[in-house]
């Protein structure tokens, strides 16, 4: 259930270059759905920021934030003890059932994207499947969350573009080089990370997009994308869509 | 306790609020976040003759108190309106609905009007001949007095319900289009519409929006919507409800001053979903402290 709720902004430390872990204090009964996004009011700016969730433990959520422009800029400059205003619960969410249980589940992130797989995998390992995690970077500064999906009970394997840390190339050359294999796979990055994801994968999957959004609760219309099953708006009947959904 | 009923041409509404066509969806969408009843009307989004995706992503960028919105009439079209968005609606809603129909000619308005006639849940028509995002029609019918007055009289021809013409403020003379309306027999006037409004990302160079230009609305315009009401209501008998930039209790009395019958709530919804609640509750303490006991009859002295 979608609703606004104020958290206590406890702590905002760096986890790569321009990329900030925010740590919020404040109910999350309900809002541990992974893949879910919240939408973020900063002070002075006239929209909320949509971002997504990156853990959920009670009491505590996490957030990963990449300095994009101003308001992101200013996000990250606000002092531990600020309030924030956060709409909660937003969008569809990843579908862990999906993954036959006992099977494998191959959980794919590119940039900032890697941000909701720290929540996915610990879902996915709670519910026992495997997990194999592929990370994209385009170099060894910008690696974030490797050892918490390690300790979540995740293989990870890295990739930058430019050979800094581990596999040099995207994710999918990391995937066809370390010939890896899953029953189903998840992933969330840069369109043409999805894109390159979706074709090179025969198995079935499901991918988090990203738009540009007015108000990320359903209402204005402003992030609707075309699917294979009609117009559908990112922040409500997505982000998450099934591959054969999502017209490239 | 003080009333906040107001009389909207001959439609008596609980109070004065209504969330504005394109910021609450078909009704649904804002009843997620809370029970819409407390309302005094809705107005639905724009709705055309036939479906449209609307335009390209992105559609959205953010503006110093406001943003510019490109969505471009996003609709399921007339026929699924009234076959499924009206009766789901009012499944769970008994207040006025407002039903905005845009078009790209004439007669494209005329059949909307017409198909609506057969719809009892409809109460009001709003006839939004000021859309900033669809070439060839659109806010290009609501520039001209001439045509602004003949897409009146075709709605009001084939519709008994009362209509209410949607404003653009980007004209020179707004008073020219009010007054063309009001004598092509507009039951009421909607005052005001987007502004047209463009950002570019100095990046890469490019608009932000995929359509290049969008509507522009959000705290930013109230003083230009404020000014426009004025001058409509000065210069026409028929009632106006009066939209841009609204959100706070005070922002709707000083609108009501200025000559609105009812206020519109439009970007104030998609920063906050509760919007329009927040101002229905903020209200009475607002009056009280203005020694206001109704809001009928506000003036300015």
């Amino acid at each position: 259930m979608a609703n606004e709720r104020t958290f206590l902004l406890t702590a905002v430390e760096p986890v790569a270059t321009a990329t900030w872990r925010l740590r919020l204090s404040g109910d999350t009964t309900g809002l541990c759905r992974a893949g879910q996004f919240v939408m973020v009011s900063v002070p002075g700016r006239y929209l909320r920021r949509p971002i997504s969730v990156c853990d959920c433990e009670p009491g505590l959520l996490t957030l990963i934030v990449k300095v994009m422009g101003e308001g992101t800029a200013e996000l990250v400059s606000l002092a531990p003890g600020t309030p924030l205003q956060l709409l909660c619960g937003l969008g569809n969410g990843f579908d862990i059932e999906a993954t036959p249980r006992d099977k494998e589940a191959m959980i794919i992130g590119g940039g900032v994207g890697v941000a909701p797989l720290l929540l996915l995998c610990k879902q996915l390992r709670e519910a026992d499947r495997h997990v194999t995690a592929v990370l994209g970077f385009n170099t060894r500064a910008d690696i974030f969350l490797e050892r918490e999906l390690e300790a979540a009970g995740a293989d990870v394997i890295v990739a930058t573009a430019d050979g800094t840390a581990g596999c040099q190339g995207f994710v999918t050359d990391a995937i066809r080089m370390c010939s890896l294999k899953s029953d189903y796979f998840y992933a969330c990055g840069p369109r043409p990370m999805l894109k390159a994801v979706c074709q090179q994968l025969r198995q079935a999957g499901e991918v988090s997009t990203e738009e540009r959004m007015g108000c990320g609760a359903g209402i204005c219309y402003g992030c609707t994308c075309q699917t294979t099953d009609g117009p559908k708006r990112t922040c409500k009947e997505g982000p998450v869509f099934k591959k054969e959904e999502l017209v490239w | 306790m003080v009333d906040l009923s107001v009389n909207l041409g001959g439609i008596p509404l609980d109070n004065p609020i209504i969330p504005a066509s394109g910021t609450c969806g078909f009704g649904l969408e804002l009843n997620e976040w809370y029970d819409i009843n407390i309302l005094g009307a809705i107005s639905l989004k724009g709705t055309t003759r036939e479906a449209r995706f609307g335009n390209a992503l992105p559609r959205i960028a953010e503006c110093r108190q406001g943003l510019i919105n490109s969505v471009g009439l996003e609709n399921p079209g007339i026929e699924k309106l009234l076959a499924e968005k009206i009766p789901a609606l009012r499944a769970i809603y008994r207040k006025p609905i407002i039903a905005n129909i845009s078009g790209f000619c004439v007669e494209d308005f005329a059949f909307c009007a017409e198909r609506a006639e057969g719809c009892a849940d409809i109460d009001i028509l709003e006839a939004n001949v000021s859309c900033p995002n669809v070439h060839g029609g659109g806010m290009a019918l609501g520039t001209d007095p001439k045509v602004a007055a003949e897409v009146t009289r075709a709605v009001k021809k084939a519709s008994s319900k009362p209509v209410f013409v949607k404003l653009t403020p980007n004209v020179t003379d707004i008073t020219a289009i009010a007054r063309a309306c009001e004598e092509a027999g507009a039951d009421g006037l909607t005052v005001i519409n987007t502004l047209l409004g463009m950002r570019i990302d100095i990046r890469t160079r490019k608009p932000v929006v995929a359509a290049s230009t969008g509507g522009f609305s959000g705290p930013a315009v109230f003083p230009i919507a404020l000014r426009a009401v004025w001058q409509v209501a000065r210069a026409c008998r028929i009632p106006v409800m009066g939209c841009g930039g609204v959100s706070t209790a005070e922002e709707v009395i000083e609108m009501m001053m200025a000559g609105a019958s009812a206020v519109q709530v439009g970007s104030a919804n998609l920063v906050d979903p509760m919007a329009c609640k927040r101002i229905i509750e903020q209200l009475p303490e607002v009056m009280e402290r203005l020694g206001l006991k109704d809001l009928k009859q506000l003036k300015i002295n």
